[in-house]
C-alpha cells in the first residue's frame, strides 16, 4: 500500500494529526531493536536436542525492528490521533462515558494487585478475594439480587452467563424450554446472545410511550419461554411503569426476567431491578462503575441473580467463610461451570470497588440523579426554538438518563442526516451521540451526558447543534462534506469491507 | 451508479426482486430500487448450486456496509448457477442491477407460478 | 466523599427552571412508589481519596504477589517483566479512556493499533485473518468453538485433555446452550493420544481443539494431530501460548483452521487473571464468521490512508439473532499492550527470548529430575513449562516452600486426579539459573524432610 497522496482539503489541528501514515511495520530498519535479552545463565544445549526441528519456525515472525525511542514516539503521535473522554465531550447514548476517576489507576497499579498471579494459594491472596467479597455485596445491594458472579468479562458475556443459568434453571427443573422474549427496541446484542444460548428470538412489541407492549407480552407469553430479557430505563430512556405487571406475566409461565444493565446508571440507590421482579441482572462495570473503555476494552459484566438462580452462578465463587476468611468455592454441583479463565477480570475490580467506596450509598444515589438531572436538562435545551423543529424528542416527556431525538425533521426540511450532524459535531471537538440506534426511531440519535459533565459543557453542546443547523439552513453541503479538521475525513467504509485489508502487507 | 430502470422484458416480485423466464429456467436478481435502498454492495453470499428455493424465501444474502437483506426467490426451483464473478466485485449489484448483477440461474419447479410475477408497470406503480 | 459531579446547588436550580420542574425527585415520577428503595444503599459511607488509597494499599498488602516471592506458578498465566514503555503509552487517556472507535475520523490511533495488532497476530499465527482481540484466552477456545458450529453444524467437537482446563470447561459451558457435546481425548506420555483421537474421529466431529504447548508443558506434534481430524473434515483449533511462537511452527503452516490464546504474558499484567486479551486468528475462508471487532484499511474522501472498523455486518448490532457472535468489545487498551511488547520485543527479540525459555528451562528440569523422590511427568519436548511428580504429598511441600518465599509452581491434582502429587513448574525471563538452583535446593529439603515424615508416621503405625 503507497503512502497517502497530497491532501486536497487542508486540514487543521496539530501537526501529528496531519502525520503521513506509517505502521509500525513501516518503520522497520534492519538491526534495530528495543529488547535485550537476559544472559544465557545456563549450560546451553543445542536446540535440536531440546525441541525437534519439525516442531520448529524456520523463519521468524516478522515483528518491527525498532529502538525504543522510536516506539513510544509512534505510539505518542498515534494517540493524538484519537478523540478522548478525558479531553471532551462524549454524549455517547447508552455507553455512560463518564469520568475514569484517576485514582483507580493508582490503586489498580499497586504490585499486590497487578503482580498476583490467578493460581496464589487463597490464602495468600486475602486482600483480592476480600475486594472481590466486598465488590460482590456491594453491587448485590445496587441490584436488589444478593448472590453475585464477577467473571463474566464484558456486558455480552454476562447476558450469555444470564441465559446459560437461565437453562441451567428450567433443565434442573426437567423443562426444555426454546424462546427468549425481547423486546424490539432491545440492543443487538440480546438477540445474538439469545442464539449463542441455544434459543429462538421472539420479539415484543413497543408501545407508543416506549415501554414493553403488555398486551403482545402477554400473547406471547407461554410454557416455551424460557426468559424476558429487558432493560429499564429501556433504550429509548424512559423507565417502564408497567414493570410490575410484565414481571408477574412472565413469572406466571414459568419464565426468568432479565435484566440489561446497560442503563443502570439512572437508578442507583433509586429503586432496584430485585425489588421490580427481575431475576437476573448483569452491570456493566466499564459503565456505571467507571472502569475506562480501553478503545473498546477492557470491560466487566458481573451478574447478580435472586436466590432460585443461585445455585446455577459460574464457578468458582468467591466466598467468606465461618471463620472472617476468603475463599474460591469451586465445589458448586448446579453451576454452569466456568465462562473464562480464572475468576474474572479483577483488575477492573479493584478500579469498581475504589468507586463505590469513594462515592458510597449517598454517593451513588446522587450519581444518578444528577445523571438524571442533567438528561434532563440537556433534553429542556434541545426542546427550544432553532432545534426542536428539526430534531424532536422521540417521546415527549421527562426522560431518565438518556434520551433519543429524532433526525427524521432535519433530513426533511434542511436535507441534513443524523449522520451529517454527527460528522459535523467533530468540527467542534465534541463526540457525537450515539447515532441510529434505536432502530425504531428514523434518524435517531441517543444522547447520554452523565453525571460528571458540568451545566456550561451542556450549555456549549446544545448551543454547537443549533448553529450546525443553523448553519445547514443557509448551505447543507457544509454538513454533508463534513468534517474536515479530523486527522482523516470521511472514510470508504465500502471500499474496506468489499476488499478487506487488515493488515500490513510485509 | 446507474439511473433507475426497470427493464420491460423482466418479470417482477413485490419484494424487489426480477425474474428472467427462459424456458423452465430463470435467472433471478434484485431491482434497482433494491439496490438503491441497500446503499453500496459489499458482499454477496450465494446458495450452494443443486439447492432448492422456494418463490417468497430467502436464498441468499447482500450485505451492505451496515445491514445484512436476504434476497426473496420470485419463483421455486433447484439452482443451477450461481454468479461467482460477483465474489470479487459485488458492486455489479448496484452498477448493473440486470445485467452482470445477476444473481443465480433457476431449474424452476413450477412454471405457473410465472403467472403471479408483476410486470414491470405494476411492480413500478407499486414503488409509489 | 467523592462524586466527581460538579453540579452546585445554582446550577442545580438553574437547570431545574430550565426543565420546568421543581425538584430532581419530579424527574423520577415514573417510578412507582411501591418499586422505590425508599431508603438509602445499604453500603458504607463514601470516603475521600487519600482514605480510599489507604484503604485498597491495605489490601493489596495482604496479597502474596510475584513481587514478594520467586514465583514459579504459570499454567495459563506468566509472570513475565512488562517493560515500562508500555505503561507510558497505555495510560495516555487517547488510549485509556475513548470507547469503541464508532466515529473513524476522531479514532484514527486505536483503529491504526488494532491495523498493527492483527498484522502481529497474523505473524505469529501464520493466518491470515485475526480480529482485534477477543476477552481472553479461554473464552476465546470457546467463541472458536462456536465458529466452527456456525461453519459445519456438526454435533460433537474433541478436546485434548492437554487443553487448559479452565478452557475446556469453558468451551463445555457454552457448547452446552449452543448444542455441542464436548468429548475428551486422552494423554498419552505427556501429548495428545494419536490413537484414541482417531478412535474417536468421525464425521459429525465439528472441531479438534489442541494447546500448544500443551497444559503439561508439551509441545504436541500438532501437524500430525490435525492431519487425522481434517481427514473427516473437521476444523482444528489450537490454543498457543504466544510466546513460544517465537520458536515453534506456526498453526497456520500445520493446517490449523482457527488459533486463538491467552494473550496476557505479551506485555500485560497478572492482575490476578484479568483483564488481559485473547488472540484469535483464522484462515482466509472464516472472515466473515469471526467473532468481534476487525479493523480494516481504507482511504478517506481526499485519498488519505485510514482505518475502520470492518465487515461489520458480521456482529450483533447489525445481523442480532443472526450475529456470529455476541462479543461487542475487543479488549483494545490490552491489545495494545501486546503489540507495543511484540514490538519491543521486535524480530529477533522474540526468537532470543523464547530460546532463552527453552534453555533455562532444560536446566530447570534437568535440575529438579535429579531430585531424589522427584520424577518426570513425562519428557517430551517443553519451551518455558514442565510437569513433574513428587514422591510426597504436594501440599506439604508447597507450603514448606511458601515459607522460604518460593512458590513451587501449580498442583497438577486439582484438575488431574491421575497425578495427585504433580506439579507444573513455569519459567519466565524473570526467573535467573540462581533462582532455579534455590528452587531445586529447597524441594530437595522440602521432599526429603516430607518423605521422612512420612516414614516416621508409617514406621511409627507399623
Amino acid at each position: 500500500m503507497s503512502a497517502t497522496s497530497v491532501p486536497s482539503t487542508p486540514i487543521e489541528g496539530l501537526p501529528m494529526q496531519r502525520d503521513e501514515v506509517k505502521t509500525i511495520y513501516q518503520r522497520s530498519v534492519e538491526g534495530r531493536r528495543a529488547f535485550s535479552a537476559p544472559p544465557l545463565d545456563v549450560p546451553a544445549k543445542p536446540l535440536d536436542e531440546l525441541i525437534p526441528a519439525k516442531f520448529r519456525r524456520t523463519t521468524a515472525a516478522k515483528l518491527p525492528q525498532v529502538s525504543e525511542p522510536e516506539i513510544v514516539r509512534h505510539y505518542n503521535r498515534l494517540s493524538k490521533r484519537n478523540f478522548d473522554l478525558d479531553t471532551g465531550f462524549y454524549p455517547l447514548g447508552s455507553c455512560t462515558m463518564k469520568h475514569n476517576p484517576k485514582l483507580h489507576e493508582r490503586v489498580a497499579a499497586l504490585p499486590g494487585n497487578a503482580r498476583l498471579h490467578p493460581l496464589q494459594d487463597p490464602e495468600r491472596a486475602q486482600g483480592a478475594l476480600e475486594l472481590m467479597h466486598g465488590l460482590q455485596v456491594a453491587l448485590g445491594e445496587v441490584a436488589g439480587m444478593p448472590h453475585v458472579s464477577l467473571q463474566p468479562s464484558a456486558g455480552s458475556h454476562g447476558e450469555l452467563a444470564g441465559l446459560l443459568v437461565t437453562r441451567a434453571y428450567h433443565e434442573d427443573r426437567g423443562e426444555q424450554r426454546t424462546k427468549v422474549l425481547t423486546p424490539d427496541t432491545a440492543h443487538g446484542t440480546n438477540p445474538a446472545t439469545v442464539t449463542m444460548a441455544g434459543y429462538e428470538v421472539v420479539k415484543v412489541g413497543t408501545n407508543p410511550d416506549g415501554g414493553v407492549d403488555v398486551d403482545d407480552l402477554r400473547a406471547k407469553a407461554d410454557d416455551q419461554v424460557a426468559c424476558l430479557m429487558l432493560t429499564n430505563p429501556n433504550t429509548l430512556g424512559v423507565f417502564d411503569a408497567n414493570i410490575e405487571e410484565i414481571a408477574k406475566i412472565v413469572h406466571g409461565v414459568g419464565a426468568t426476567l432479565y435484566y440489561d444493565g446497560a442503563n443502570l446508571n439512572a437508578i442507583m440507590g433509586i429503586t432496584r431491578p430485585g425489588d421490580m421482579g427481575f431475576d437476573i441482572v448483569h452491570f456493566n462495570l466499564h459503565k456505571s462503575f467507571t472502569q475506562p473503555h480501553g478503545g473498546g476494552g477492557p470491560g466487566a459484566g458481573p451478574i447478580a441473580v435472586s436466590e432460585r438462580i443461585a445455585p446455577y452462578l459460574p464457578t468458582p465463587q468467591v466466598v467468606k467463610r465461618d471463620d472472617g476468611s476468603f475463599d474460591l468455592e469451586h465445589d458448586l454441583p448446579k453451576s454452569i461451570g466456568k465462562l473464562r479463565g480464572f475468576q474474572g477480570n479483577y483488575g477492573v475490580f479493584v478500579r469498581s470497588y475504589a468507586y463505590i467506596r469513594s462515592l458510597g450509598a449517598e454517593g451513588l444515589r446522587e450519581a444518578s440523579e444528577v445523571a438524571v438531572l442533567n438528561a434532563n436538562y440537556l433534553l429542556a435545551l434541545l426542546r427550544r426554538a432553532g432545534v426542536a423543529e428539526y430534531l424532536p424528542a422521540a417521546f415527549d416527556r421527562i426522560c431518565m438518563h438518556e434520551f433519543v431525538l429524532s433526525g427524521a425533521p432535519m433530513k426533511r426540511e434542511l436535507g441534513i442526516r443524523t449522520l451529517d450532524l454527527a460528522k459535523r459535531l467533530l468540527d467542534h471537538g465534541v463526540h457525537p451521540p450515539t447515532v441510529y440506534f434505536p432502530l425504531l426511531v428514523d434518524e435517531a440519535l441517543l444522547l447520554e451526558p452523565t453525571e460528571t459533565e458540568t451545566k456550561e459543557t451542556l450549555d456549549h453542546f446544545a448551543g454547537v447543534v443549533a448553529e450546525i443547523l443553523a448553519e445547514a439552513k443557509r448551505d447543507p453541503e457544509i454538513a454533508r462534506n463534513a468534517p474536515y479538521t479530523t486527522p482523516v475525513r470521511r472514510l470508504d467504509e465500502a471500499g474496506a469491507a468489499k476488499r478487506p485489508v487488515i493488515r500490513q502487507p510485509l | 451508479m446507474a439511473d433507475a430502470s426497470y427493464p420491460e422484458d423482466l418479470l417482477y416480485h413485490p419484494e424487489h426482486d426480477w425474474a428472467k423466464i427462459d424456458g423452465d429456467v430463470a435467472t433471478f436478481g434484485v431491482t434497482w430500487f433494491a439496490q438503491d435502498s441497500l446503499g453500496d454492495v459489499v458482499f454477496f453470499d450465494p446458495p450452494k448450486v443443486g439447492s432448492e428455493v422456494t418463490a417468497g424465501e430467502g436464498y441468499a444474502e447482500v450485505e451492505s456496509v451496515k445491514a445484512v437483506s436476504d434476497v426473496i426467490a420470485p419463483l421455486s426451483g433447484e439452482i443451477i448457477e450461481v454468479n461467482e464473478a460477483l465474489k470479487d466485485t459485488p458492486e455489479q449489484i448496484n452498477d448493473d442491477p440486470y445485467g452482470e448483477g445477476w444473481m443465480v440461474k433457476v431449474r424452476l419447479s413450477d412454471t405457473s407460478q410465472v403467472g403471479t410475477l408483476l410486470d414491470a408497470a405494476t411492480y413500478t406503480a407499486d414503488l409509489g | 466523599m467523592s462524586t466527581y459531579t460538579s453540579a452546585t446547588d445554582a446550577d442545580r436550580r438553574a437547570m431545574l427552571d430550565a426543565i420546568g420542574v421543581d425538584s430532581i425527585e419530579a424527574l423520577f415520577a415514573d417510578i412507582p412508589a411501591a418499586l422505590r428503595l425508599g431508603r438509602g444503599l445499604d453500603l458504607p459511607a463514601g470516603m475521600a481519596e487519600q482514605e480510599v488509597y489507604a484503604h485498597l494499599r491495605d489490601l493489596a498488602a495482604k496479597n502474596t504477589s510475584a513481587e514478594d516471592e520467586v514465583s514459579f506458578l504459570g499454567a495459563g498465566m506468566y509472570d513475565s517483566y512488562v517493560p515500562a514503555l508500555i505503561d507510558s503509552i497505555i495510560l495516555r487517556s487517547e488510549f485509556l479512556t475513548p470507547y469503541t472507535p464508532y466515529q473513524p475520523e476522531i479514532s484514527q490511533g486505536g483503529l491504526q493499533v488494532m491495523f498493527e495488532y492483527q498484522t502481529a497476530i497474523s505473524e505469529l499465527t501464520g493466518l491470515p485473518v485475526s480480529n482485534a482481540s477477543v476477552y481472553e484466552g479461554p473464552s476465546a477456545v470457546g467463541a472458536a468453538g462456536y465458529l466452527a458450529k456456525l461453519t459445519n453444524g456438526r454435533p460433537r467437537v474433541l478436546a485434548s485433555r492437554g487443553v487448559h482446563p479452565h478452557s475446556r470447561q469453558t468451551l463445555q459451558t457454552v457448547s452446552h446452550g449452543y448444542g455441542q457435546t464436548v468429548q475428551e481425548i486422552p494423554l498419552k506420555d505427556g501429548v495428545t493420544d494419536l490413537d484414541a483421537l482417531k478412535a474417536a474421529l468421525g464425521d459429525d466431529v465439528s472441531a479438534l481443539v489442541l494447546q500448544q504447548p500443551n497444559f503439561l508443558g508439551s509441545v504436541e506434534d500438532v501437524a500430525e494431530l490435525t492431519a487425522a481430524a481434517k481427514a473427516v473434515g473437521a476444523l482444528v483449533i489450537c490454543a498457543c501460548d504466544p510466546i513460544p511462537l517465537g520458536i515453534l511452527q506456526p498453526p497456520g503452516e500445520q493446517g490449523v483452521d482457527i488459533a486463538v490464546g491467552e494473550g496476557q504474558s505479551l506485555g500485560n499484567r497478572l492482575d490476578f487473571g484479568g483483564p488481559s486479551f485473547g488472540f484469535f486468528a483464522a484462515a482466509q475462508e472464516h472472515i466473515r464468521r469471526m467473532p468481534g471487532r476487525i479493523a480494516g484499511e481504507t482511504t478517506d474522501v481526499d485519498g488519505r490512508r485510514g482505518f475502520v472498523l470492518t465487515l461489520q455486518t458480521r456482529e450483533q448490532h447489525i445481523r442480532r439473532e443472526k450475529a456470529t457472535s455476541n462479543i461487542c468489545t475487543a479488549q483494545a487498551l490490552n491489545a495494545l499492550a501486546g503489540v507495543i511488547y511484540l514490538s519491543w520485543l521486535g524480530r529477533d527479540g522474540l526468537v532470543e527470548l523464547g530460546e532463552l525459555l527453552v534453555q533455562r528451562t532444560a536446566y530447570a528440569r534437568e535440575r529438579l529430575a535429579a531430585i531424589d523422590g522427584i520424577t518426570l511427568l513425562h519428557e517430551a519436548p517443553v519451551v518455558r513449562e514442565f510437569a513433574i511428580e513428587l514422591d510426597a504429598e504436594v501440599d506439604a511441600v508447597v507450603e514448606r516452600l511458601a515459607s522460604e518465599g518460593i512458590n513451587p509452581g501449580y498442583r497438577l491434582g486439582r484438575d488431574y486426579e491421575e497425578h495427585p502429587n504433580g506439579l507444573l513448574v513455569a519459567l519466565t525471563e524473570q526467573r535467573s539459573r540462581a533462582e532455579i538452583d534455590r528452587l531445586a535446593e529447597a524441594l530437595e529439603r522440602a521432599v526429603a524432610a516430607e518423605r521422612a515424615t512420612v516414614g516416621m508416621t508409617a514406621g511409627a503405625s507399623a
